[in-house]
């Protein structure tokens, strides 16, 4: 791509000797987009919106957090009841956990539905998933600091799971406790974790994004760009529509902050922890359940443990699973209608997880947990040789503009769009 | 796209809008986010205590804590009243008549914070030094303070602060 041309001359001279400009310019302006892109492809804007917010609002939830047992618990207290605006920032960062998971999963079950995790796309879609990872683990410590019934009983529950392992299984618990139970050097070690990690999580989203640019977007139709008839440059196109979006996003989140700040949250957490009593009825927060239901759904602690994990790891091999040359759901009748079975299943999951462990939740859950891997291992990979797609079209400007020379009939509408 | 000049000033019409709008929503977000590092509810709710003087001795002074820093409060004999009195207003680098300084006479009560740097001067306990004038000596860069807790000498460009106080009763002060 040709350097732009600045204007201003600092900007010229800054960029002959530290091209952070052409840079910007080459992958925030020019970079050509395909052109038919829905709002579906907002969402990983909006994903990095809610990472920039909580890293913002975390690094000043630290400045007025304690992270000990005794006073942890106060701490938050205080920074609701005392600390100026507090409830606020704590109020965005609790919620903006639950919206982070909303916008990662609606733009992950997009990718699948669109076929982005295909060649050439795989390691883009392998970085993702390491997100997604590395999001659950520090939004599940984050969970743990405010050190109320659900945050220590959370961190038992879920730092038990390593118990299964087979020998070392009760070691490694004790080392990740740093004692016998979770107590102080645990919460401890959890705040420098939950502190730590959004900016491992950064580094991976920019490692997602150079591999992004590296192809470019995926888009519905699935079918490569063939040429420039077939993009538009990313500035003003898709930033103004990502920043309509971001718009209708912070409206809804801020809606949720200053009316149903609890909503999504458990009010036993507003309990201090009690290492001598259980709550009757312990559920993880409810971007966990699906993955809850499927640890409760397996008779066996390891096997519990193991099928859980192995919900994640599916999704690393996934481009190897699907080998249908096409992407897009579209044109593919019998995926498209796994997929909303597939996703059918994913709330079902989430539904069970919340609901206690017995009678038919229990038969349920299985029958669910076994489609989710079933649609994986067997369904994905029979309906690559199995299914008839449907013919693809030519370029992706053929069936937007219904002719297949594109620039002319934008040049044609005048001055009707102002 | 057209771009007559009809229409070029009604899109930047919207443009400056928006911009206007988004500076605006900036900063009412940028307001929270600055405001909540400063001092909190339960912060402000310690600025201010009490203090009982009925048990300090002539010539004794006491150290309390207020606001996380030292206040000063010495009960001053007569000669060192007399002496803060006499002193001539225009040989002071910040004319402050001792009267002014204090509510009653025999009770001095200064912010204990040398006003170049803000260290705490020395000279409260029996031994210590108190200065060429009597009063005070900042050790850090050699500052010397009066009776009254004026500055006299040394690099401090004004006097010992006097905190906000009021006699509750003759004997507890209340300060801030």
């Amino acid at each position: 791509m040709s350097s732009p041309e600045f204007k201003n001359p600092v900007v010229k001279w800054i960029d002959h000797r530290l091209p952070v400009f052409s840079f910007m310019h080459h992958e925030l302006h020019e970079y050509p987009t395909p052109r038919n892109l829905s709002y579906l492809w907002n969402l990983g804007s909006l994903a990095g919106l809610a990472l920039v917010t909580m890293i913002v609002t975390g690094i000043i939830l630290a400045m007025h957090y304690t992270p000990h047992v005794d006073h942890a618990f106060e701490s938050v207290e205080r920074i609701m009841r005392d600390v100026n605006h507090g409830w606020l920032i704590r109020y965005i960062h609790m919620n903006g956990a639950s919206f982070f998971f909303i916008v990662v999963y609606i733009h992950i079950f997009r990718g699948l539905y669109y076929g982005s995790y295909k060649a050439p796309r795989e390691l883009l879609w392998i970085l993702g998933v390491l997100i997604l990872l590395l999001m659950m683990a520090t939004a599940f410590m984050g969970y743990v600091l405010p050190w109320g019934q659900m945050s220590f009983w959370g961190a038992t529950v879920i730092t038990n799971l390593f118990s299964a392992i087979p020998w070392v299984g009760d070691s490694i618990v004790v080392w990740l406790w740093g004692g016998f139970s979770v107590d102080n050097p645990t919460l401890s070690r959890f705040f420098a974790l939950h502190y730590l990690m959004p900016f491992m999580i950064v580094g991976v989203v920019i490692l997602h994004i150079i591999a992004l640019h590296r192809f470019g977007s995926n888009n519905p139709l699935g079918i490569d760009v063939s040429g420039k008839q077939d993009t538009i440059p990313f500035h003003p196109y898709y930033t103004s529509k990502d920043l309509f979006g971001a718009m209708v996003f912070l409206t809804i989140f801020a809606s949720a902050i200053f009316f149903y700040p609890n909503f999504l949250g458990h009010p036993d957490n507003y309990i201090p922890a009690n290492p001598l009593q259980t709550p009757a009825h312990i559920v993880p927060e409810w971007y966990f359940l699906p993955f809850y239901a499927i640890l409760r759904a397996i008779p066996d602690k390891l096997g519990g443990v193991l099928f859980m994990f192995g919900a994640i790891a599916v999704l690393f091999i996934l481009p190897w699973l699907d080998r249908s040359p096409v992407r897009s759901g579209r044109f593919r009748p019998l995926f498209k209608l796994f997929f909303w079975v597939l996703l059918a299943d994913c709330v079902l999951l989430g539904y069970l997880g919340g609901k206690p462990a017995e009678g038919i939740y229990v038969t349920l859950s299985r029958l669910a947990t076994a489609y989710y891997f079933i649609h994986f291992l067997v369904i994905l990979p029979l309906l690559s040789v199995v299914e008839k797609t449907r013919p693809l079209p030519q370029s992706i400007s053929m069936p937007v503009t219904g002719a297949g020379m594109s620039a002319a009939p934008a040049a044609k509408r005048g001055k009707a769009d102002v | 796209m057209s771009d007559t000049v009809e229409n070029q000033g009604r899109r930047d019409f919207i443009v400056v809008a928006t911009n206007t709008m988004l500076a605006v929503g900036a900063a009412a977000v940028a307001y929270p986010f600055i405001n909540q590092m400063n001092p909190a509810a339960d912060t402000l709710a310690l600025s201010s205590i009490e203090v009982d003087v009925s048990g300090i001795e002539e010539g004794q002074a006491i150290t309390v804590k207020w606001r996380g820093k030292p206040v000063f409060i010495r009960h001053r004999t007569a000669a060192e009243i007399e002496l803060a009195g006499q002193v001539n207003l225009d040989d002071l680098r910040d004319p402050e008549g001792d009267m002014d300084r204090v509510e009653k006479p025999e009770y001095l009560v200064i912010q204990g914070i040398c006003t170049h740097l803000g260290c705490v001067p020395l000279g409260q306990k029996i031994g210590e030094v108190k200065g060429d004038y009597n009063g005070w000596f900042c050790p850090c860069h050699g500052s010397h303070y009066d009776t009254s807790g004026r500055i006299r000498k040394g690099p401090a460009p004004t006097n010992l602060e006097v905190p906000p106080y009021a006699f509750l009763s003759d004997n507890v002060i209340k300060i801030g």
